[in-house]
């Protein structure tokens, strides 16, 4: 077995039933604080493809949205516990 | 040797990955979902990358990764640390199998403000049924 088909037959279906369990805590999820971060760790999730995804081609450029990937992933999160925050004081 | 050393290091970190996913889905609780995801997704996600860095035996990649690893292995914590406080200002509702909650009514209404002595008057989530959030 070749590396390249490792990558389709081993690691790539793990990833993707990872995804889909997130995915539910994301539908399901009783409050918001929930699918924050199923949509944090969504964000992650897609960091780890995209490296698979760079190895599989050979190229080192796709590292660079994995990057842009993190950063989005922090901000979005901050920025969503700062609006709960927010709204919980003018609920008061 | 190489393909064995990646081979080996991108499988423990897609399992890490997989038992962060299956955590997500079982645990019972917000806090306890949070404090899952700051710490198995971080590891899980950094052997991946670290194997892409033995693949392409590379500087600039290899300073790339790096950095990727350390910008998560910083943030997520941050990140996690915050939700959880707006989680718990927001009144979500606790496991009800929790037997000690330090915070309970530490935390001033309006100020925010974390006291250390015995207040018992701030923010006080209250417990979920069993059956709710699972």
């Amino acid at each position: 077995m070749s590396i390249y088909d490792y990558y389709n037959y081993v690691i790539l279906p793990i990833l993707g039933i990872s995804v889909i369990l997130v995915f539910i805590r994301f539908l399901k999820g009783p409050s918001i604080p929930d699918r924050v971060i199923a949509l944090d760790v969504l964000i992650l999730i897609a960091i780890g493809i995209i490296a698979i995804y760079s190895m599989q081609n050979d190229q080192s450029t796709f590292l660079d949205i994995a990057m842009l990937f993190a950063l989005i992933a922090f901000l979005g999160t901050v920025a969503f516990a700062y609006f709960l925050i927010q709204r919980s004081e003018k609920d008061e | 040797m190489n393909e064995i050393i990646i081979m080996v290091m991108m499988t423990f970190g897609a399992l890490f990955v997989l038992s962060t996913a299956v955590a997500m889905l079982t645990k019972p609780d917000v806090y306890l979902r949070i404090n899952i995801t700051t710490k198995t997704a971080t590891l899980g996600l950094g052997l991946i990358l670290l194997s892409a860095a033995i693949y392409f035996q590379d500087y600039s990649v290899t300073t790339r990764v790096v950095a990727i690893i350390l910008f998560i292995f910083l943030t997520a914590p941050i990140g996690g640390h915050m939700l959880m406080r707006a989680a718990y200002f927001t009144k979500t509702k606790k496991w009800d199998g929790m037997k000690i909650d330090d915070l309970e009514g530490q935390y001033d209404a309006e100020t925010k403000e974390l006291y250390s002595e015995n207040k018992k008057s701030g923010i006080t989530p209250k417990s979920a049924d069993k059956d709710e959030n699972i």
